[in-house]
C-alpha cells in the first residue's frame, strides 16, 4: 500500500514536467518527443486506475500515432519552408496569469468538495466490461465511430490530393 | 490514492496546455498544446469512471482518444495545406479570412 503514493508521486512529476518541457522547450521537434513523453505517463496513469485497455490505446493511439503524424507535419513543413523551424512564445506574462487562475479556480473546487479517498473494488475484469458494453449497449456509437473515422480519411485524401 | 490527486494533476495538465495555447505562435505548437488539454480530460474521465467502478466511463474515454486522434491528423493536414499556400505556420499570419 505503501508503493502506491510512491509511483503516484513519480508519474505525476514526470507527466507534469514533460507537459511544462512541450509548451517551453524551444524546438518545435524536442516539444513533440516531450509529448510521446507526456502521453506515455499518461498510460501509467491510466494503468495505476486499473484500465489497462486504455493504457494500451493511449498508447497505440496517442503515443504512437499522434506523435508520428505531428512528426511528419514537422518534417514536411520545415522540408518546405528549407529551414528549421524555431518556435518563440509570446504573451508569457498574460498567460501564466490566465493558466494559474484556472488552476486555482478548479484545484479550489476540488478541493473544497468531499472525494472518495480510495476507489470501490472494480466488479470483474474491466477489459472484459469494455468490450461487452461496446459491442451491445454502446454498438451505435461505436459504429458511428466507423463513420467519423471515413470522414476523417477521406478529408486527409481531399487535403492531400495533388494540387491540379 | 485518492480522486483528488488525480483530479489536482489532471487540472495542473489542463492549465500547462491552456498556457501552451495562448503563448505558442506556432500552429503545431498550438495542436501540441490543445493535445495535452484534451489528454488532462481524459484522465478525469478514466478517474471518475474507476472511483464510481462504472466500465461506462471507460468507453466515454475509449471514444474520446480516437476522436482526439481523428481531429489531430485532420489539424495538422491543415496545417501542412496552409503551409503550402501561405509558406508559414505562424498562427498570426493565417489572416486570409480578415474582412
Amino acid at each position: 500500500m505503501s508503493l502506491e503514493p510512491i509511483a503516484f508521486g513519480a508519474l505525476a512529476a514526470v507527466l507534469l514536467a514533460s507537459s511544462l518541457a512541450v509548451v517551453l522547450t524551444k524546438n518545435l521537434f524536442h516539444s513533440v518527443l516531450y509529448l510521446a513523453l507526456s502521453l506515455t505517463a499518461t498510460a501509467g496513469i491510466f494503468l495505476a486506475l486499473d484500465a489497462e485497455f486504455l493504457a494500451a490505446v493511449q498508447l497505440l493511439l496517442y503515443a504512437g500515432g499522434v506523435v508520428t503524424i505531428a512528426v511528419f507535419a514537422i518534417v514536411v513543413t520545415e522540408r518546405l519552408v528549407g529551414d528549421r523551424i524555431t518556435q518563440t512564445s509570446r504573451y508569457l506574462a498574460s498567460g501564466a496569469i490566465v493558466a494559474g487562475a484556472l488552476f486555482v479556480a478548479v484545484g479550489g473546487i476540488v478541493r473544497g468538495v468531499p472525494l472518495p479517498i480510495s476507489p470501490p473494488p472494480m466488479p470483474g475484469d474491466v477489459t472484459r466490461a469494455i468490450g461487452e458494453a461496446l459491442l451491445t449497449r454502446f454498438v451505435l456509437p461505436f459504429e458511428l465511430l466507423g463513420v467519423l473515422f471515413v470522414a476523417a480519411l477521406l478529408g486527409a485524401l481531399y487535403f492531400a490530393r495533388p494540387d491540379e | 490514492m485518492g480522486l483528488q490527486a488525480y483530479l489536482t494533476l489532471a487540472a495542473a495538465l489542463f492549465a500547462i496546455g491552456l498556457f501552451g495555447v495562448v503563448t505558442r505562435r506556432n500552429t503545431i505548437g498550438i495542436l501540441l498544446g490543445i493535445e495535452l488539454m484534451l489528454n488532462a480530460v481524459n484522465i478525469n474521465l478514466v478517474a471518475f469512471a474507476r472511483f464510481n467502478a462504472d466500465p461506462a466511463g471507460f468507453i466515454f474515454t475509449v471514444f474520446t482518444i480516437s476522436i482526439t486522434v481523428a481531429e489531430v491528423a485532420l489539424g495538422l493536414a491543415l496545417v501542412i495545406l496552409i503551409f503550402r499556400v501561405r509558406r508559414t505556420a505562424m498562427a498570426d499570419h493565417l489572416d486570409i479570412l480578415r474582412g
